[in-house]
């Protein structure tokens, strides 16, 4: 039953030409619509805040790589090649940065969109469902995450701490790092009903930036602590990007890979069933 | 003007655009909507009237499929929120209770961004922002924040949003709340003008005035249950006399008094600050009170309303 003129397609036609797909109810294949609200956005926010995302590994790769680095002289990477401190830590602050960019999104502002934007609630009420919203928003997270890589890389490059040419494929390491993340971490924040339990989040993120290979190999622990940390998701960030950039480039790095298209899979369903429960209940 | 003659149908006989039969919604124990039947037919403008609390919001959300029923039948269109629920939402429009207007874009970025979730193309968009803005009387407004506009404007933005998708049915919760004469009046002569372009209209309130100014049929809702149903006229018809005459005596003697004039009128309807007679006379009712040597403080003759009709239906005011 098409009913508005035929040189347009309706709203109603459109969504109709979705009926019987796989998943209908909760998608219509517009997550780039989303995308589009967010580039709207973007354009009257603060340029401060977006540059911040840029900013934070840099300044410190400066503090401990260059600083420190200087006291501490060179380490031995995973394959026993002596590297300089800064060139082993780079990629683990690119990592480190690819994580916190995809949390700061899917929870600060997924959260702040969820309960005072009301941005969810006028989303759903279009013919938008739950799994468009969730792959918009993350979707979004990762445009972030690709252009902070690259800048990131930008910087240590010219300052020759990327030895390897395979060093290029940090970038898209980084955009599945933070897709795992973004997707796993606006399901979480639908769980969260004040800024204050936000907390809870940092109380997870900031020991596992300090202790997860980020600033000394896991060789300092003991066995089982060990077996702990490379659990981890951050741990499984930094071994990927620092074999891809120290050019240890081997079948581990797919191990590591999968890690993440494993999280990015189960992450994504438990979003869609929260949001889901949140908005169409 | 939003183009909506593209959607009248041909055939005579009026479709019905939404179905609900036995609709209930509860929450754990909390029965929200209780078993619920009623229709609505396209190009009406329908309306659910009652007090906070009565579920009419709920069955708001479960037309819009927003929400799942819990028990009985609901279809829009022919079909049902439950499994279609993204068709269903391409063919409606929905003005929520409260604004929620996107505040980081500015007010031609609310409509154009509202169209992209429905798939709508660029170029045809832009013409249809500057046509909703117009008839939302927001041109001038239409590079600022949406946090600039008056809550009148928000209102009527967010109606001209809803519209974007040109929708067959346009959901209005409580349109007017906490705006002021002015502001509404602008408002209602914008839903007429929607009403005269054939868009079926679904409208909750808890203003006896407003529904009585836009609604063609309506239902009066009480704790998740139909009271009555009927055009306004007609449910002031059956529920109530032709006029009402209020009294007051002080608070105080209200209740004494009332005692006394017992009889004056069909029926008495006793409220903590005045005493209401319903009556098809209301002159000759005061005749009648002042004769037996009473001296209210204050008395007015009024016509009926769905107020009294609600008061009738469950003993209660609308707005306490």
């Amino acid at each position: 039953m098409s009913l508005i003129n035929a040189t347009v397609d309706s709203a109603i036609a459109i969504a109709e030409r979705r009926r019987g797909k796989l998943g209908s109810a909760l998608y219509s294949g517009r997550g780039s619509a989303v995308i589009m609200r967010n580039v709207y956005a973007l354009k009257s926010s603060t340029w401060l805040v977006v540059l911040s995302g840029f900013v934070e590994p840099v300044f410190y790769l400066l503090a401990f790589g260059v600083g420190l680095g200087h006291i501490i002289g060179d380490v031995t990477d995973g394959s026993g090649n002596p590297v300089s401190y800064a060139v082993y830590i780079a990629p683990a602050l690119l990592a480190t940065s690819a994580m916190n960019g995809a949390i700061y999104d899917s929870t600060w502002n997924v959260f702040f969109k969820m309960h005072f934007g009301k941005i969810y609630q006028a989303m759903l009420s279009t013919s938008l469902g739950p799994l468009d919203v969730a792959l918009g928003e993350i979707g979004w997270a990762l445009i972030r995450g690709f252009v902070y890589a690259c800048g990131f890389m930008i910087v240590v490059g010219s300052m020759g701490l990327i030895p390897s040419l395979w060093g290029l494929l940090a970038i898209p390491a980084a955009v599945l790092i933070a897709f795992g993340f973004a997707s796993v971490g606006m399901g979480v924040t639908s769980y969260l009903k004040n800024f204050h339990q936000m907390d809870y989040v940092n109380f997870f993120m900031l020991p596992m930036f300090l202790f997860s290979g980020t600033f000394y190999p896991l060789s300092v622990y003991p066995d089982w602590i060990r077996a702990i940390i490379e659990a981890l998701p951050l741990y499984q960030a930094i071994a990927l990007v620092r074999g891809c950039t120290l050019g240890n480039v081997d079948v581990s790095l797919l191990w590591h890979a999968l890690y993440f298209v494993v999280m990015i899979v189960l992450g994504l369903l438990f979003t869609t069933k929260r949001l889901r429960a949140l908005f169409l209940k | 003007m939003p183009k909506s003659d593209a959607h009248t149908s041909t055939d005579a006989t009026p479709e019905l655009m939404i179905v609900a039969k036995g609709l209930t919604k509860k929450y754990g124990d909390f029965v929200a909507v209780d078993g619920i039947d009623f229709e609505v037919k396209r190009g009406e403008s329908f309306g659910l009237l009652g007090p906070n609390g009565a579920g009419k919001s709920t069955t708001m959300k479960m037309i819009a499929s927003t929400s799942q029923r819990s028990g009985g039948e609901l279809r829009i269109l022919d079909k049902d929120p439950n499994q279609h629920g993204p068709e269903i939402r391409a063919h409606l429009g929905v003005v929520p209770q409260q604004d929620n207007l996107d505040r980081e874009m500015k007010v031609w970025e609310n409509l154009k961004a509202y169209g992209r979730f429905f798939g709508l193309k660029g170029a045809w968009l832009d013409n249809k922002v500057t046509e909703l803005l117009e008839f939302a009387q927001l041109e001038e407004k239409r590079n600022s924040k949406t946090d600039d506009l008056s809550g009148g404007m928000k209102r009527r933005l967010t109606i001209a949003r809803g519209l974007v998708n040109e929708p067959e049915i346009l959901m209005l919760d409580e349109p007017t709340t906490g705006l002021d004469p002015q502001a509404r009046h602008i408002l209602w002569d914008r839903l007429f003008r929607l009403k005269e372009n054939g868009v079926t209209l679904v409208i909750t309130t808890h203003y006896m005035d407003e529904a009585e100014q836009l609604c063609d049929r309506l239902v009066v809702m009480d704790k998740g249950k139909i009271m009555a149903e009927g055009s306004p006229a007609a449910l002031i018809k059956e529920y109530s006399s032709k006029e009402v005459l209020e009294v007051r005596f002080g608070s105080e003697n209200n209740k004494e008094i009332a005692k006394q004039i017992e009889g004056i009128g069909e029926r008495l309807e006793i409220l903590p600050d005045r005493i209401l007679v319903y009556t098809d006379n209301g002159e000759r009712a005061l005749e009648n009170i002042l004769a037996k040597g009473l001296h209210p403080v204050t008395t007015l003759v009024r016509r009926s309303s769905l107020e009294d009709v609600f008061l009738r239906l469950t003993g209660r005011t609308l707005v306490d």
